[in-house]
């Protein structure tokens, strides 16, 4: 994006926030008590877009007004932000979550209790305004992900542009993805696949067995919950590359959810769901029927371990058969695997037999 | 030849009558004399309790000194002083120095007396105990000398002994004075102390003064807070149903009415023609026959007829309750507390007697919040002092689920929290569980209506404790809101790059309350002043608004009243406002009025926590 184009975003974006402080102005000038009504983000109110294949807001909506005490308090915490996002915008600079909770201890009464938060009332104001947190100069604290497979792209980087090849031009660690992968442009490539994996052990034993280049394959790391560009990302490969996209995680009921919030959206942030989510990225495992069918090593299901797959019982996402199957039946075995268990059959085995397998009966290879 | 001796005659030259003074004697704890402490608490309540009733009886405000001096060791010199009608001298030996002697004893009206041995007996008690004879001082009017006796108990022929008769000068216009020197331990604090038992006795008979002067020198005055003397209590005769078989029979055989008929409508109350008739027919008796005539199987047959036949409840007005007005002042005076609770019940029956039951509960102020309640217990206007945990009034405490009404219970006993709980039962024949009359007995009537009282005064605590938790509340919401909302609409305009919005109007519309606007406008005759009320509550408003004004208003719309002040004028509206609506007020003077600096209107007859925008005054909560 040229210099011009951030301007006029920025413009945009400016223009959006002071429409929230006005339509508070316009509420207080007819005495009415100062409100906003947003889409109430629980897993309750998503539903299945059929048209993206994604999961977005419903029309559940939650009102946040200032005739009670904690309304009052949220009320004022949002024009505090939007004070602080419009003075960020007009002096062209940035922050991080992190420091938006930090610059809040000077707010007095309108200083936030825990980063939580500011956290939320920033993805409030990307709802409100329609916007992204990257248009109010506001990043995330977590790493994007890494990449490493035979894809080449350029990168408009604050020190000029760079070209990268994601094999060759890169280390052990591979391409870092940057916060704004809109930066991104892809110039050529040969992969066949995308990969998505969830730990740093599987991926780097990937990339020691050769498996990038033996199947063609663009390996990314997720590093635990996907950041919102790394999700960004593997959408814009698959969409624009035509590449299928398979993700390969632990399997317990948190690895569940990282495979869902890149297949699926998260329940978080389900407004921006159709920007990043990819519908068609499918779950390889480790899958509770992997468990039992390869016989894998395994810990005994925590209490916590038991109630979020309760909770997916009853999360839309989850709602297919093949989840609801394969839920139970981790329900009833009252075990999980991680995906690295898979070396009890020796360190090639998941890069010659697990992957191969289940690749195949995807249709993926 | 010597007579065959009989043993049975042998024995009975030995036996003599005992005399009821030496009965008393040999077994002074019956009575109230039984720890040293107690004798000496003994005492004091006898006088005490003598003079109440007989201010009572006259018709005055009691006035009453009590006085305690350690002479050495155990041995203490007790005065007490009212300023009562007086004992007529023939009467005084005998009062003071005959056991059982007195009208209380057989009269079935509610009164202290009944539950007293009388003073006698602690003359009996100081003598035995100090060797020294009780002195008394009485006058029964201004025109009258005093008269000056010293007695003591003859405990054999159960007499009085004059050791001295005169006649003294007295300033006092009428009272008696008693001084006796005995043994006996003087509790300081405030557990079964006469401390403790003036202090109740002052609070269920707010009428009273007492002074107190305790051995160190303290002094302690209970002061009055009623000038009414309650009214005297009736006397009535027995009713049927408290009536047993060895009662009946001997009151067949005491009375002086030739007919049972007669006997049966005079003897008992309730019983009229009818229901004497009712009576007899019932028992199968001939009404002309002679009450002296019947046999015990008879007097069974009557007895039978009383439960059988229908009879009216007995009277209700012989009792004199202290009432809810003053049960309140009383405890008012002793504890200065958040809230006061009481409850005057009506005249129920135990065992044919009439009773009833008051309650009263103070809450809060300076009450510890640690300890179990205190728990005040009255019989017939006297403090009781001992055996708590023996008394009916405690089992019923014992009984209220008291955390259903916000108090803890540990154990389900007594509560705990800052409450003093007071419990009168008045009848015309208390039941204690012994003779020394420290409790009440365990009836189940009175059981009942002790709870039931206890329970209606939980009740006024338990939505006390729940509107003062809404207060809390809503003060604390309306601190946040007063302090929120202005930084909302200042940080609205600033973002905006626009004067603040003027946030008032919205935080009248959150509190629900009064809004009021005052503008000022300068024109060319001078200002226009416009005041605009809205009313944001549910319910109507109905008030008076004054603005001041440094001159004459004029053009007044809508009209109202000005009243003019050494300078200026108040302008005074009555207005009344249904929910949601407004009203716009206007008029003009002739100076020139700063707008920053005018004052604010003052609403009068809402509470200031309902009123945005405005001064209050007048209001209630």
């Amino acid at each position: 994006m040229n210099k011009e184009g951030t301007q006029q975003t920025d413009e945009i974006t400016t223009n959006r926030l002071l429409e929230i402080a006005q339509q508070f102005y316009d509420q207080i000038n007819t005495e009415t008590i100062p409100y906003i009504t947003l889409p109430t983000r629980t897993k309750a109110n998503i539903e299945y877009d059929e048209e993206a294949e994604v999961w977005v807001y419903s029309d559940r909506e939650s009102v946040r007004s200032a005739k009670t005490v904690r309304g009052a308090y949220q009320l004022l915490k949002t024009n505090y932000v939007i004070d602080f996002l419009k003075y960020q915008l007009g002096e062209k600079r940035s922050s991080t979550l992190r420091e938006l909770y930090y610059i809040s201890e000077n707010w007095n009464l309108a200083k936030f209790s825990e980063q939580n938060e500011s956290d939320s009332l920033i993805e409030d104001l990307e709802i409100i305004s329609k916007l992204q947190r990257e248009n109010f100069h506001i990043r995330p604290e977590e790493d994007g992900a890494s990449i490493m497979g035979p894809i080449k792209v350029r990168e408009k980087t604050r020190r000029g542009t760079k070209t990268i090849h994601c094999q060759d031009d890169v280390g052990e660690g591979g391409y870092q993805v940057p916060n704004n992968v809109d930066n991104i442009e892809f110039l050529e490539h040969d992969a066949k696949m995308i990969i998505a994996i969830e730990t740093g052990g599987m991926r780097d034993r990937l990339i020691e067995n050769g498996f990038d280049e033996e199947y063609d394959s663009i390996i990314v790391h997720l590093k635990g919950q996907p950041a919102r560009s790394t999700r960004r990302l593997i959408k814009r490969m698959n969409e624009e590359l035509n590449l299928p996209v398979v993700v390969f995680t632990d399997g317990d009921p948190w690895s569940y959810r990282i495979y869902a919030s890149v297949a699926y959206g998260s329940i978080k942030s389900a407004h921006l769901s159709k920007y990043m989510a990819t519908p068609n990225a499918e779950f390889i495992g480790i899958r509770p029927s992997d468990i039992v069918n390869y016989d894998l090593p395994t810990d005994k299901l925590t209490d916590q371990d038991v109630k979020a797959l309760k909770s997916e019982l009853t999360d839309p996402r989850f709602g297919s058969d093949f989840w609801k199957e394969e839920i139970n039946l981790q329900l009833k075995i009252k075990k999980k695997s991680e995906q690295q268990s898979l070396a009890k059959y020796g360190l090639d085995y998941v890069t010659k037999t697990y992957l191969p397998e289940r690749l195949s009966e995807m249709g993926v290879v | 030849m010597e007579e065959p001796i009989i043993v049975a005659e042998e024995l009975a030259k030995k036996q003599r009558e005992i005399s009821i003074a030496e009965f008393f004697e040999k077994n002074r704890q019956i009575l109230g004399f039984d720890s040293a402490p107690r004798s000496l608490l003994t005492c004091v309540k006898e006088a005490v309790d003598n003079a109440l009733d007989a201010c009572e009886e006259a018709g005055i405000l009691p006035d009453i000194l009590v006085q305690i001096e350690r002479i050495d060791g155990d041995t203490y010199h007790i005065t007490t002083e009212d300023n009562g009608p007086g004992i007529v001298k023939e009467q005084i030996p005998r009062t003071f120095a005959k056991l059982l002697y007195g009208s209380r004893f057989h009269a079935l009206k509610q009164s202290r007396g009944q539950q007293g041995i009388g003073i006698s007996a602690a003359v009996l008690y100081a003598q035995l105990t100090s060797g020294k004879p009780t002195r008394i001082t009485s006058k029964i009017d201004l025109s009258k000398p005093a008269h000056y006796y010293e007695l003591v108990v003859n405990t054999k022929t159960n007499e009085p002994e004059i050791l001295v008769d005169d006649v003294v000068n007295w300033d006092r216009p009428h009272g008696t004075r008693i001084e006796m020197d005995l043994e006996g331990s003087y509790i300081r604090g405030r557990r079964r102390s006469v401390y403790e038992y003036l202090k109740a006795t002052s609070i269920v008979n707010p009428h009273t003064r007492i002074t107190l002067i305790e051995p160190d020198g303290n002094m302690e005055t209970f002061e009055r807070v009623s000038d009414r003397i309650p009214d005297a209590s009736k006397e009535i005769k027995p009713h049927p149903s408290g009536t047993d078989l060895g009662i009946l029979i001997r009151m067949l055989r005491d009375t002086d009415r030739n007919k049972i008929s007669a006997f049966l409508e005079h003897g008992f109350v309730r019983i009229g023609k009818k229901t004497q008739d009712d009576i007899c027919k019932h028992a199968n008796i001939d009404p002309n026959m002679r009450p002296a005539d019947f046999t015990r199987d008879q007097a069974r047959r009557l007895l039978a007829a009383f439960k059988n036949v229908k009879i009216a409840a007995p009277p209700m007005d012989c009792l004199s309750p202290i009432g809810d007005d003053l049960i309140r002042k009383g405890l008012e005076k002793e504890y200065p507390v958040d809230y006061i609770s009481t409850r005057s019940r009506k005249t129920s029956v135990q065992s044919g007697n009439p009773f009833l039951v008051e309650a009263g509960l103070a809450y809060g102020g300076t009450i510890s919040t640690e300890d179990r309640v205190q728990i005040l217990r009255f019989a017939n206007r006297v403090p009781l002092i001992y055996q708590q945990g023996a008394c009916a009034m405690t089992h019923a405490v014992e009984k209220v689920n008291w955390r259903h009404y916000g108090l803890n219970q540990p154990g389900g006993g007594i509560p705990m929290g800052p409450v003093v709980l007071l419990v009168h039962v008045a009848s015309t024949n208390v039941p204690f569980t012994s003779e020394s009359k420290d409790a009440v007995a365990d009836r189940p009537e009175i059981i009942s209506e002790v709870e039931l009282a206890l329970r209606d005064v939980a009740r006024d605590l338990k939505n006390f404790l729940s509107r003062q938790k809404r207060f809390e509340k809503r003060k604390h919401k309306e601190e946040a809101i007063v302090q929120v909302l202005p930084m909302i609409a200042e940080k609205v305009g600033y973002i905006l790059d626009k004067e603040a919005p003027d946030i008032r109007p919205v935080i009248a519309n959150i509190m629900g309350n009064l809004l009021v606007q005052k503008s000022v406008k300068p024109n060319k005759n001078g200002s226009e002043i416009t005041i605009r009320i809205k009313n944001f509550a549910d319910a109507a408003r109905v008030f008076k608004l004054h603005d001041i004004s440094p001159d004459e208003p004029i053009e007044v719309n809508p009209k109202g009243v000005s009243v003019e002040l050494e300078s200026g004028y108040d302008n005074i509206w009555k207005l009344s406002l249904e929910p949601g609506k407004e009203k716009t007020l206007t008029y003009t003077i002739k100076s020139k009025l700063d707008p920053d600096t005018t004052t604010n209107p003052i609403v009068e007859g809402i509470d200031e926590t309902l009123v945005t925008g405005a001064t209050t005054m007048g209001g209630m909560t």
